[in-house]
Formats: structure tokens, C-alpha cells, sequence
């Protein structure tokens, strides 16, 4: 690297990002600079592309074209695991975890993920103590503590999401990336997910990422929100700003805008 | 700590002293399994100076190379959920090294390293080869792969027989301090005589236990834990930073180490090594059965599983020889527990087994109240 960070550097950043699925085109040239202490919300309506972006951005789709930098490296060819390595951490939309391990298990696997412990052949996987202790804590932290033996297949839907939760911390990546983290809670559940990712917001440095629906939502912990439409990036702003202009009333909220 | 209620079993607090630290803190964790895990310990360590005669030994040799084989192919079926066909070409690979070696180079201990090496490293390689062109597609055609290697090997090895001596194996010499008339003491000990055929038992078994209990460790360890990750959910494992490919093929080359040694002990135990003994798929039959029986994803299942598969093959016939004669004089059922009829027994017991105990005889037990 020849320039140093400074705090405007991105954490993430896409260029000219693109996947076409024969002839339809999911996520068309979308160029996007995301710095840290940041949290941007991607907000569209269904089938905009927002969950491609991200599956382009982390790696299970691999772009037809563009690029995906994390820190100014271009991380476009690698594989999920290693751009993971590079600090993106992603939680899934569909609850995704390892169904019959504890929820203790789940976690731990994702911080001796990030310990790089992961080669270690002769040890007996407990004698790291201190694995299970973080696993532990960051179990209190999304309020599982006491569901640690319970394995996800047996927890409710909520408690998986905040499981979800559990791994992206786990992971103490440089960007994190939610996607739809309240989506099928229940009401009374949804503060505790809110009040995680607003703490991770709050603790310094972090890139967050969150593709949400509930606009109460997006209001109150975005700094920045962009809106995709048909697989283009259509508005970039502040929240307010953004919210307000004729393109996100039309093609998020569906209202027919009078044109002067 | 958290406040959580008291459980009966919690894993993550670790439990000190020697027994834990030898098996890997995985305990059998059931009375009835950690007897029979004990009894089998105790019978397979003292079979020469308590029974007599050749085929009890033999018998107890080829239950701890069985032992290796199964807990090996487990390693890859119950904790990696990694579906080869090509355990036995391992198996046969660590058979023909010291074959080939010990005939070629001389009976030594030099030839034997040798041979032991070079198969090691033979089956490495052609591990690294199937697992990095295959595992990163999808498992049915990992299994297709190793079945066409494992078909060609085999092909190979009968092919090839100025080498391996095709259909008829190779028989060869031991090293001094294995034959059987080899004297390690002058007088007998407990009544059994401390020959060279002893010592060769001695080290299957020996050899077998450091191989079995080094499987132990690598399945409990860290990275015998992201296998059991990528088995249950292998997209959330690569998600999480682990490189899938990677750990596969690590799995699979250690295991083909593991079945390579197992083969190695075979021959050394044999002195012969052929298609039949090592190679043929009929083999890696019995090594699933022997894994699904005894219980996938524990390596007690293996021991478990084939002990009671050796013994059921090695004695099943006289058995039911006892049998139908104590029957004789009634109508068909003589006949029908005649020794000609062992296959069919063993496989009734078999579809029973694996529809009483889908779990297998580990899972069951283990299912049951300590």
C-alpha cells in the first residue's frame, strides 16, 4: 500500500459491480464507496437486487463484472472464506447455521474462526479456554446464555436470528453485513436485534451494512441510505433526504409521484 | 458464569487427568459402552497369552487393523460426511509398500521403512489429487471418482504383476524379529512362548492403539471440529472463514494415511499381500457396514463395529456348525443353521442391527441412561 488510511477511506467498496442471469441483469453497475463508523441501510423493493449486492459483496455469486475492494484490495476473485478472512462478515437473511451443533458450538466455531485456530490437529479443541469464554460472553451479549446447550433446530426463530447476530461478532469483522436481521420476529424481539446492531454502531470503527424493509427502522439507525431498483443503484443520501425525493417514493413505497 | 441449570453432561468443562487427556476428553460416557470398550481393550491386549492356537490371534490381528481401517473411513463418512469408495485402494497401497519392499529389498527393517514410507507418501498424493480435483464439486461426484480410481487401482494391482504379483498376491519374509522362530526369551512367559510371532502381534496391536488414539485426538480437536462444521452446513462454514476445500482434503489424506498404515500391519501380520486381502471392493463393503453398525461419527463405533464383524466372519461358521449338529434329528432347522448358510445369517444380522439401531450400537448406547 502506498497511501495510509485515513478515516475516509473505505472499509468497502464496489465498482461497477454486475451479475447478469442470462439475459436479466440482477445487479447492473452499481459503484459504491462504504467508510467506516458508518451505517448505511440498502433499502428497494423486492427483487431489487439487494440480496444479490450482497452475495456479490461477500462471494457465493461471482460477479459478471466489477469489482468488490475491501480496504483497497481487490477481493473480487477470492472465495467466501477468504474475503471473510479480510474482515467482511455476513449475517443470512434465511437463518443459516449449523443446525445440530449447540448454539455454544455455533458460536465458538465462528471465534476460533477468527482466532485462526481452525489447523490446530493434536490439541484437544477445549483446552482453548479462552475460545469458549469469548463464545460465552458474546452468547450473553445477544441474551442466549442460557440457551447454550440448545441446539438452533430446537430454538424459536428469534433466538436463531439472535444466533445469527452471534456469529457476525464472533467474527469482529471490519464490515458487517446484515441482511433483513428482524425479518419473521416476533415484535417484542425485534428491540433486542435494533439494540445489537446500534451497539456495534456505537463501539468504534465498524462498516455496517443492513438491508431492511421497516422504514421506522431504517430511520432510526441509518446515517446513510442508498436505494436499489431493478438492480441499479437509483439514490444515495442522507436519511431524510433520501427518503423524501420523488425516486424512493416511487419505487420503494410504490406511490405514484405527480411529475412537474 | 452464566446461570444456566446444572447439566448432566456439559463437554465444555474440561475434565482433568490421564484417562481424559488420552481420549481426547471424549469419553465413552455410557457404563455399558465404556465395559465393552474395556473388555474388548483387555481381551485384544492379552489374546496370545490367553487362548491358543492360530486362529484366535489372527482373529484379534485383523480386529485391530480393522479397528484403524474403520475408525479412519469414519473420520471421512461420520465427521467430514466425505462418501469414498476408494478406502480399501489405501488399504491395498500400505499392503503392497511392505509387500513389494520386503520382497524386492530384502526381509529388514529398512525395506519395511521403505516400503511403509513410500506407500505413505504414494497414498498422500493421490489423496491431495482426488480430493482437490473433486471435493470443491458436488459429493455424488466426489463418491463417483474415488469409485473409478478405486476400480482402476485395483485393475492396476492385478495388471501389474510382475510387480504385485497380480491375482496371486506376493508372499514374502519378515524381518528376523518376526518370524515365528524368533526367540525374544529363552523360557515361556505365562506358558506362551515370547516368539517372533508374538512380538508381530504385539506391534499390530500396539501400533493399531497409537493410530486409533492419534484419530481420537484429530477428530476432538479444532480441526476435527470444523469438520463436523462443514458436515452440517458446509455454505455457513465457508461463510465463516473456513476454507471447505481445504479441510476436505485434509480429512481425506489423513485418513488415507490412517488406511495406508492399517494395510501396512495387514501384510506385516499376513506376510502376504493380495487383491483379496486389502484390496477388493468387497472389503470397503464391510468397512461401511462395520462403520454403520458400530455407529457413524463416533470412533468407538469402530471398534465396536469391527470387533463384531471380525468375530461374527471368523467364528459366525463354527457357531452355527455347534448348532445344527445340537439340532440334528429335527426337521429343517439343522438345515437351515447348517455352516453353508453363514451369509445369510450374517446378513440378517446386519439388516437387523441397522434397523434396531439406526444410531448404530454407540448411539444406542449412548442414547440409554449412563
Amino acid at each position: 500500500m502506498t497511501f495510509t488510511s485515513t478515516t475516509t477511506a473505505p472499509a468497502l467498496e464496489t465498482r461497477g459491480l454486475t451479475i447478469r442471469f442470462g439475459g436479466h441483469v440482477a445487479v447492473n453497475d452499481v459503484s459504491c464507496r462504504f467508510t467506516p463508523g458508518t451505517l448505511t441501510a440498502i433499502v428497494g423493493p423486492n427483487g431489487a437486487g439487494k440480496t444479490t449486492y450482497f452475495n456479490l459483496i461477500s462471494g457465493q455469486l461471482k460477479a459478471s463484472a466489477g469489482q468488490v475492494l475491501v480496504e483497497g484490495e481487490d477481493v473480487t476473485g477470492l472465495p467466501p472464506s477468504a474475503r471473510t478472512r479480510r474482515g467482511l462478515g455476513r449475517a443470512f437473511q434465511l437463518t443459516n447455521l449449523f443446525p445440530q451443533l449447540t448454539a455454544l458450538e455455533n458460536v465458538r466455531l465462528a471465534v476460533q474462526s477468527r482466532a485462526d485456530a481452525g489447523w490446530s490437529l493434536f490439541k484437544v479443541w477445549n483446552s482453548r479456554r479462552d475460545l469458549i469464554e469469548k463464545a460465552e460472553s458474546i452468547l450473553e451479549r445477544v441474551r442466549l446464555a442460557d440457551k447454550r446447550h440448545i441446539a438452533p433446530k430446537a430454538l424459536s426463530h428469534g433466538d436463531q436470528r439472535k444466533l445469527e447476530v452471534a456469529l457476525l461478532i464472533a467474527m469482529e469483522p471490519k464490515v458487517f453485513m446484515f441482511d433483513e436481521p428482524t425479518a419473521g420476529m416476533s415484535v417484542d424481539e425485534v428491540p433486542t436485534v435494533l439494540e445489537l446492531i446500534h451497539d456495534i454502531k456505537q463501539r468504534g470503527d465498524s462498516t455496517v451494512l443492513l438491508v431492511e424493509h421497516k422504514m421506522d427502522v431504517v430511520r432510526s439507525l441509518s446515517d446513510r441510505i442508498i436505494v436499489l431498483h431493478n438492480g441499479t443503484l437509483v439514490a444515495d443520501g442522507e436519511p431524510a433526504e433520501v427518503i423524501a425525493s420523488p425516486v424512493v417514493q416511487e419505487a420503494y413505497l410504490g406511490v405514484e409521484v405527480a411529475r412537474d | 458464569m452464566t446461570s444456566s441449570p446444572a447439566l448432566p453432561f456439559d463437554e465444555t468443562r474440561r475434565q482433568g487427568g490421564f484417562l481424559s487427556a488420552v481420549l481426547s476428553s471424549d469419553l465413552p460416557r455410557s457404563r455399558v459402552l465404556s465395559v465393552v470398550l474395556l473388555a474388548i481393550l483387555l481381551v485384544l491386549a492379552t489374546t496370545p497369552f490367553v487362548f491358543s492356537g492360530s486362529q484366535p490371534i489372527g482373529t484379534a490381528a485383523k480386529i485391530c487393523v480393522f479397528i484403524v481401517l474403520v475408525a479412519s473411513y469414519d473420520l471421512l463418512l461420520g465427521y467430514s460426511g466425505i462418501v469414498s469408495f476408494a478406502h480399501t485402494m489405501f488399504f491395498g497401497i500400505g499392503g503392497y509398500g511392505i509387500a513389494i519392499a520386503l520382497e524386492r529389498l530384502g526381509p529388514t527393517w529398512g525395506s519395511a521403512a521403505i516400503g511403509l514410507v513410500a506407500a505413505l507418501a504414494l497414498s498422500a498424493v493421490l489423496a491431495v489429487a482426488i480430493g482437490l480435483l473433486s471435493l470443491r464439486v458436488r459429493a455424488i461426484f466426489f463418491s463417483m471418482i474415488t469409485l473409478a480410481v478405486a476400480s482402476a487401482a485395483a485393475v492396476l494391482a492385478s495388471q501389474l504383476s510382475s510387480l504385485t504379483g497380480g491375482e496371486d498376491g506376493l508372499s514374502f519374509q519378515l524381518p528376523q524379529a518376526l518370524r515365528p522362530a524368533f526367540r525374544l526369551l529363552s523360557e515361556p512367559l505365562f506358558g506362551t512362548a515370547v516368539n517372533g510371532r508374538l512380538l508381530a502381534y504385539y506391534l499390530v496391536f500396539f501400533v493399531s492403539l497409537l493410530v486409533f488414539l492419534t484419530l481420537l485426538r484429530i477428530v476432538n480437536s479444532p480441526f476435527g471440529r470444523v469438520l463436523q462444521a462443514i458436515r452440517e452446513n458446509e455454505f455457513r462454514a465457508e461463510a465463516l472463514g473456513y476454507r471447505v476445500v481445504a479441510y476436505r482434503t485434509a480429512a481425506s489424506v489423513i485418513s488415507a494415511l490412517a488406511a495406508t498404515i492399517a494395510g501396512a500391519l495387514m501384510a506385516l501380520w499376513l506376510r502376504y499381500n493380495g487383491p483379496d486381502t486389502t484390496l477388493s471392493f468387497s472389503i470397503m463393503v464391510d468397512i461401511l457396514l462395520m462403520v454403520v453398525i458400530g455407529g457413524m461419527g463416533t470412533m468407538y463405533g469402530a471398534v465396536i463395529g469391527a470387533a463384531l464383524f471380525v468375530l461374527a466372519q471368523s467364528y459366525l461358521q463354527v457357531l452355527m456348525e455347534a448348532g445344527s449338529s445340537a439340532l440334528a434329528g429335527l426337521p429343517l432347522l439343522p438345515n437351515l443353521i447348517h455352516p453353508d448358510r453363514w451369509l445369510l445369517w450374517l446378513g440378517a444380522l446386519f439388516v437387523i442391527s441397522v434397523y434396531a439401531f439406526p444410531g448404530g450400537i454407540v448411539g444406542r448406547l449412548r442414547r440409554a441412561v449412563p
